[in-house]
């Protein structure tokens, strides 16, 4: 499953450190962080619930930028 | 400018006004008595005034740089800013008593972050407002009159009003009014429409002068509209090489030149002291170390790489050229070869009837067999059949209807066994036709296994069909390949009239699968295969090419999924005039990327020798950074490529 979430953040490194994060959650297939659209694309592994998954993505990527916001 | 940048701009202009006051004072100012000149105490008066602004202009810097910490996020670029402008703090405490430069590196490192965070922002905003083509109500009429609502609330079916200055909010047909339509949002295109009753109209295109009534035809969801709108905000998430090129760069590069700092602010006065009975000159080197740091920040390149594409991809939205993700527009510089359908691709597909022969039968009642027996078939040349019969088919007649993948059909009427197809077909069904000397589709028919003539359909070319063969050459594309389901006669001549290399003609749709994984084989491997379709009947090829770009997509959901690129209208040019826009956009990406790089790394080694200070650093820092935005920006402007 794929999942789109509008985010905020200011650097374009801070968003590709984000990414890496995210892309190390379990549950996470895969994810893409688009500096210029705002916008988180996650896609979950099978049998995975989304709203968990996101909630250690959020804390994953608040770890590597304090500052980025993921609207969920 | 958001309330977030206006603060920092504030911040930045009085931390600066008060740079500006402490640099002036007389240096010995504030002067201790009592206490020894060119002493730690003596300094520090002067330092703690330095503070003030430091503090101003980097409070938020050090915070973030403490969570880091706390995160043990080591790379963290509010790290290395933080102990740059430290350490440049305690090396004038200790040795120089300049503290500027501490000041000033905080100061420009965030006008940079500022200028990138404006920058993006604005031009995020640009080429959004470019494509918002949402409409933001349609006024559907009913018995109590006109009622403005949300066009996602429309039925299919229902009758909307589209006042002229309006923008068309849902797909459908023209019942009532003329007008012409300004498509230019879709197409890039700015000649007008003319729209009349029984016309198709797509959502997006603005009405100019007349009050048009309109039938639609698909929901919101389904409108033309909404599929580029998603098309248009789910681009560039397919990243492309060069993007991970530079992140993967970034996240190399920091570490690096870190560890390098951390050796150079080492080992040199190790040596010095221990093996070559130097002095060692510790704060020398620790702030040619700290310049380092300045210099390790990646964001420049980080940012002017997406920022490129993205300004790319709205550029050629501009044009009516949708770009799927950057991938697509990296891919598309580099197409060696392109392939094209013939119909509806190089020619107009729209065919006409131009001749019926050898026919035993009026050419009326031929023609009624034949629209009767491709009533069922939605390819253009059955359209044109059914036009060229004057009486409307009647159904009732036909009987089982049997259709022959690559050759026509056999379908029953008034029970007689009518065969239409080419002359596969008929040699099948062992029937002797006749060869035509008109170039054309040749629709062979059999009534009840005897030849009862032909019926000959032609398309016209394109009008730009030729030189946007010449273009693209003019463009270096190597070769020009078409593919056509079409007779080889009509194949060659449209060929060699447009100047096409190679062609491939009988072709059945599955044909054109295995043909293209032939020439995907023969090609260059660094060299990109690009397919050019209409979308109709060709999905499966537009998938498998490198890069598969769909014509005249407006009202084409088919081709506007299975494509990478789409273009909006049907004019062949459009090919050359995107690769020639992904061309530039590469350009730019490879003149920021090696303009960043080569001031990065003259920096590192002048910072190294002891040359640059932390001024220059900071300076080649923000420069580059706003020179490679400025230049990403160029990407946008797309008309005069």
């Amino acid at each position: 499953m794929k999942k789109t979430y509008k985010i905020e953040v200011d650097c374009a490194n801070c968003a590709d450190k984000m990414e890496c994060a995210a892309a190390k959650v379990a549950g996470v297939e895969s994810v893409t962080v688009n500096f210029m659209t705002q916008k988180m694309i996650v896609s979950f592994k099978d049998g995975s619930e989304p709203s968990d998954v996101m909630k250690e993505v959020v804390k994953a990527c608040k770890k590597v930028e304090d500052d980025c916001e993921i609207y969920l | 400018m958001t309330k977030k940048q206006k603060k920092m701009l504030i911040r930045i202009l009085v931390s600066g006004a008060l740079l500006i006051v402490l640099h002036f004072l007389p240096e010995d100012f504030p002067h201790l008595e009592g206490v020894a000149e060119d002493s730690v105490l003596q300094r520090l008066p002067r330092m703690l005034l330095y503070l003030i602004p430091y503090g101003i202009i980097g409070y938020d810097i050090l915070r973030k740089a403490f969570k880091g910490i706390l995160n043990r996020q080591m790379f963290d670029e509010n790290f290395l800013m933080a102990v740059a402008t430290v350490g440049a703090l305690v090396i004038g405490l200790l040795k120089t008593g300049d503290f500027d430069e501490a000041v000033a590196v905080m100061l420009f490192y965030q006008i940079g972050e500022l200028f990138q965070s404006y920058a993006v922002g604005k031009s995020r905003k640009n080429i959004s407002e470019l494509m918002d083509i949402r409409p933001d109500f349609a006024r559907v009429e009913s018995e109590n009159g006109q009622e403005e609502v949300d066009p996602e609330e429309v039925p299919v079916g229902s009758v909307i009003v589209v006042r002229p200055g309006e923008r068309i909010p849902l797909d459908g047909v023209v019942e009532e009014g003329d007008s012409s339509l300004n498509t230019s949002a879709l197409t890039g295109e700015s000649v007008p429409r003319d729209v009349h009753p029984g016309d198709e109209v797509v959502s997006g295109c603005v009405n100019m002068n007349g009050l048009l009534r309109i039938r639609t035809t698909k929901e919101f969801g389904e409108s033309t509209v909404s599929k580029i709108l998603e098309l248009v905000e789910n681009a560039s998430s397919l990243k492309s090489r060069s993007e991970n090129f530079i992140s993967r760069f970034a996240r190399i590069y920091t570490p690096v030149v870190v560890f390098g700092a951390l050796a150079l602010a080492v080992l040199p006065p190790v040596i010095r002291g221990l093996f070559l009975g130097l002095s060692p000159e510790w704060s020398d080197w620790i702030y040619r170390a700290l310049t380092f740091l300045v210099i390790s920040c990646p964001c420049a390149l980080v940012i002017s790489i997406p920022l490129t594409f993205f300004a790319g991809i709205g550029g050629a939205g501009k044009a009516g050229i949708l770009v799927k993700g950057s991938v697509w527009l990296e891919k598309l510089s580099q197409t060696g070869t392109v392939v094209f359908d013939k119909t509806g691709t190089l020619t107009m597909g729209q065919f006409e009837v131009t001749a019926v022969h050898h026919s035993p039968l009026s050419e009326e009642e031929l023609l009624e067999f034949a629209a009767l027996a491709e009533s069922s078939s939605s390819h253009p040349i059955a359209v044109s059949i059914r036009n060229a019969c004057k009486t409307p088919p009647d159904l009732s007649r036909i009987g089982k209807v049997e259709e022959i993948s690559g050759g026509g059909v056999i379908v029953q009427i008034d029970g007689r066994q009518v065969a239409a197809g080419n002359a596969k077909l008929m040699t099948k069904l062992g029937v002797a036709c006749m060869e035509c000397h008109q170039t054309g589709t040749i629709v062979h028919m059999a009534i009840d296994g005897i030849y009862a003539g032909h019926i000959v359909i032609s398309d016209r070319e394109k009008p730009e069909a030729k030189e946007a063969i010449a273009a693209l050459k003019d463009a270096g594309i190597r070769r020009t390949v078409m593919l056509t389901g079409d007779r080889d006669a009509v194949a060659k001549e449209v060929a060699e009239d447009l100047g096409l290399d190679q062609v491939y003609s009988d072709l059945l749709p599955e044909d054109k699968v295995a043909l293209l994984e032939e020439l995907l084989k023969s090609k260059h491997p660094n060299e990109v295969l690009a397919f050019v379709g209409d979308g109709i009947n060709d999905a499966p090829v537009l998938t498998r090419a490198d890069l598969g770009i769909a014509m005249g997509a407006m009202g084409s959901d088919a081709a506007i999924e299975a494509a990478d690129i789409v273009l909006m209208d049907d004019n062949p040019l459009k090919i050359a005039k995107a690769i020639r826009i992904s061309r530039k956009c590469m350009r730019i990406v490879r003149q920021n990327i090696i303009f960043a790089l080569t001031v990065k790394a003259v920096c590192l080694i002048l910072g190294a020798l002891g040359i640059a200070n932390m001024w220059l650093a900071v300076f080649a820092d923000v420069g580059v950074m706003i020179l490679a935005v400025l230049n990403a920006i160029r990407a946008l402007f797309t008309k005069e490529v």
